[in-house]
């Protein structure tokens, strides 16, 4: 399909268009009109699709919004005090990452008396969400039924149970310590599995002994949720919510017990706007400082390579490009440690023509025409190219932890390094192979020298 | 054709020399900490004549306060991080320094502040590593189809790291510097780096292998060094522009992070063909004389 390399320039140029145009800067003047990224707000199909193309920076680049809670210690004793806001700091944490906001700071603040938790979000879009979301608690209860109920209900009727009908077995959700969206390992259905703390999980396994072949009735908010069968005797602290759940409803019960699991009231105290971390000053700073090193890069590449270093640069920027476009699409918070990502990809961008180009030069040493020696150069290198990159992905892949697993990094720090690594080392080897490729085929002719 | 494998002692040496003194700092010293993982006192006031940074560090110093950072606002108030969370410390230095500003002292804020990152970021990021490592070195053993490159890249791997840790001990003991949330990422960093380097140079005695088969190995990698030396440097060259530029005109909060990428590169780059390679050269000799025994 895209044999003729003509026609593969003309898609590419396209593609960079469309990223330029997603990449514009907001409220970018040009000339006399102030152009900004296209928004689209429109309905396809009954489906809504709403997106807009900008950038989140994050709280150590831009900023963000300041939420300070206040926890309520009075019924606490003054010794559990610190562990007990430590642990509600923990479970906030896990609600905000949970909730999708990327890189939040979450801290404890003792100042006097006052025991705080000072939640930062970068952005300020979802701010309200977030707050409904870390103020609700929601309450989890476990029931049995009563022996009236048992003795009303007759062998086929449906036993539905309601407050009435039952009594709490002494199960709460303070007995839980975290709960999760899982998917059954028989139906693929999504459930909700649930850890107990250890005093939880005995008494878990007391009740359920002693309910064997009876039903267990889970209240949230008072309202019962599910009520099943108890069929074995648990012992070992967990157990599974199974009912009709779709994914989004279970993360949304997950995340509801995990709430409910906060050890002290707290309270909005505060809400403010922040500036940049790092310093406002000292990022202004560094965006210049990298821009200089760019540049200097794309200039070392021309007087190295000449013709071909300029090609390299124009792949350079077409990687740009699509690499903040995609940043937008998806959208990725960029931080400092994104930026490391960034630019050691960046560097993994320029090795693959560095290593294309010095192979070309090998083969025009032996004396083969420029054209073949080029070919050759693109297919030599790619082993090397192929097998570096990969290992690459494979390490970002590992720090990104897709599946979540508690012995590997959770944070939103290593998770940003590891996305924009990813992301960069992908586009880069299509920039580094295709693009440059392209384009030295379409554009390049060499001089009369026999070195480039 | 340099003859890079007759020298492979003094290639040790030279990693020696940096590694064992950095080494024994990180076992002695271990590494600097800071406010991120440690948490500590925040403490900002207002007053009408301010007093210099060099008298607040010495009267911290007399009262057993450590001190991370001073920050002079733009109008009269004066916030100072520091280490200390032990409140009775704290309200001796502040004491100390009302003394010596005068009336005009004003205690604006006074916070005690949790980590913001969990000491276990460190830990988890070391299993991420050195699970990926393990990872690296199971990809590098298949595409090479010989465990020996796999073992050998992820040696000079580890090599890069340990580099890393131990020059930031011995910069956090003489220098002060501390350890913050980016280093993390800076180290994460130099390990791709690392092993992206390596690769290259594998790849072409793997290449020169499959053409000839009877060829030594000394003479194979030599060969593949000579050819890749010049990509080689090059290729970090463009990295330590971006780097240099970051350091010396960068912001100074990002400026250690910029440092650690620096020495990831530069270690990095010269793992490869001396760690790495001589190392799979040693290997390859070792096993040859146990056959001829």
């Amino acid at each position: 399909m895209f044999k003729n390399p003509k026609r593969l320039l003309l898609i590419l140029v396209l593609f960079a268009i469309v990223a330029a145009v997603i990449d514009i800067p907001e409220n970018f003047k040009f000339f006399s009109t102030t152009l900004n990224p296209p928004t689209f707000d429109f309905s396809l199909f009954g489906v809504k699709i709403q997106k807009k193309f900008t950038t989140h920076l994050g709280l150590d680049l831009a900023g963000g919004t300041q939420i300070n809670l206040e926890a309520d210690m009075k019924e606490i004793k003054a010794e559990d005090r610190a562990s007990a806001l430590e642990s509600s700091r923990q479970v906030i944490e896990r609600r905000v990452n949970f909730f999708g906001v990327s890189e939040p700071t979450v801290q404890s603040v003792k100042s006097g008396d006052a025991y705080r938790i000072s939640v930062e979000l970068p952005g300020v879009t979802d701010v309200n969400e977030a707050l409904k979301l870390i103020g609700q608690t929601a309450k989890l209860e476990f029931r049995e039924f009563t022996e009236d109920a048992y003795k009303n209900a007759t062998a086929e009727a449906y036993l539905f149970p309601t407050l009435d009908n039952t009594v709490a077995v002494g199960i709460t959700g303070k007995d839980l310590k975290n709960a999760g969206l899982t998917f059954s390992s028989q139906t693929g259905e999504p459930e909700v599995a649930i850890t107990f703390t250890p005093e939880g999980g005995k008494k878990f396994a007391d009740v359920t002994k002693r309910l064997l072949n009876k039903q267990l009735a889970i209240f949230l908010d008072d309202f019962p949720l599910t009520w099943p069968n108890v069929s074995t005797e648990i012992t070992d602290g967990s157990a599974v919510i199974s009912g009709s759940f779709t994914k989004e409803s279970g993360k949304t019960l997950a995340l509801q017990l995990n709430a409910g699991a906060l050890p002290v009231p707290v309270s909005v105290v505060e809400q403010k706007t922040i500036g940049a971390t790092l310093g406002e000053s000292s990022v202004k700073k560094s965006i210049v400082a990298g821009l200089i090193g760019l540049s200097l890069v794309a200039l070392f590449m021309i007087l190295k390579y000449g013709w071909l270093g300029v090609l390299a640069d124009l792949a350079l920027v077409m990687y740009g490009l699509l690499t903040l476009a995609l940043y937008r699409i998806i959208p990725i918070t960029l931080t400092l440690p994104g930026i490391a990502g960034f630019i050691l990809s960046i560097g993994m961008a320029v090795d693959s023509n560095i290593l294309i180009f010095e192979r070309y030069r090998e083969e025009e040493r032996k004396g083969k025409p420029w054209q073949i020696a080029m070919e050759l150069g693109f297919g030599k290198a790619w082993d090397s190219i192929r097998d570096a990159n990969f290992t690459t992905i494979i390490t970002s892949i590992i720090l990104f932890n897709p599946g979540n697993w508690n012995f590997l990094p959770t944070s939103g720090l290593v998770r940003g390094f590891a996305s924009t690594l990813f992301i960069g080392v992908v586009i880069s080897l299509f920039t580094g192979i295709v693009v440059t490729r392209t384009l030295v085929r379409v554009l390049y002719k060499p001089s009369k020298r026999k070195t480039v | 054709m340099i003859r890079f494998s007759k020298y492979i002692w003094l290639y040790f040496l030279l990693s020696a020399l940096v590694l064992v003194p950095g080494m024994y700092s990180l076992i002695q010293f271990g590494l600097r900490p800071s406010l991120d993982f440690t948490g500590g006192t925040l403490l900002e006031y207002s007053t009408e004549n301010r007093v210099s940074k060099d008298t607040i560090m010495t009267m911290a110093k007399d009262n057993g306060v450590e001190i991370t950072e001073i920050i002079e606002g733009s109008s009269k108030n004066t916030t100072i991080r520091m280490k200390t969370t032990e409140e009775g410390t704290v309200t001796k230095f502040e004491t100390a320094l009302q003394e010596n500003v005068g009336t005009s002292f004003t205690v604006l804020r006074k916070e005690i502040v949790g980590p913001v990152i969990g000491k276990e970021l460190m830990s988890k990021a070391i299993v991420a590593a050195l699970l990926a490592a393990f990872a690296i070195l199971s990809y590098v053993a298949y595409a090479f189809k010989n465990i020996k490159f796999g073992i050998s890249a992820v040696i000079a791997l580890v090599h890069d790291v340990l580099i890393i840790f131990g020059t930031f001990s011995l910069f956090g003991h003489f220098m002060g510097v501390e350890v913050d949330a980016l280093f993390v990422t800076a180290f994460l960093t130099t390990m791709s780096f690392s092993v992206h380097d390596t690769i290259v140079i594998f790849d072409r005695i793997r290449e020169y292998r499959k053409r000839d088969q009877r060829m030594p190995l000394d003479e194979l990698s030599d060969r593949a060094l000579t050819e890749t030396m010049g990509r080689s440097l090059v290729n970090s060259f463009t990295i330590v522009f971006m780097l240099l530029a970051l350091v010396l005109m960068g912001g100074e909060s990002i400026r250690w992070f910029s440092v650690a990428l620096l020495i990831g590169t530069i270690t990095g780059t010269y793992s490869s063909p001396f760690v790495a390679t001589p190392i799979l050269i040693l290997w390859d000799r070792w096993e040859k004389r146990k056959k001829n025994l």
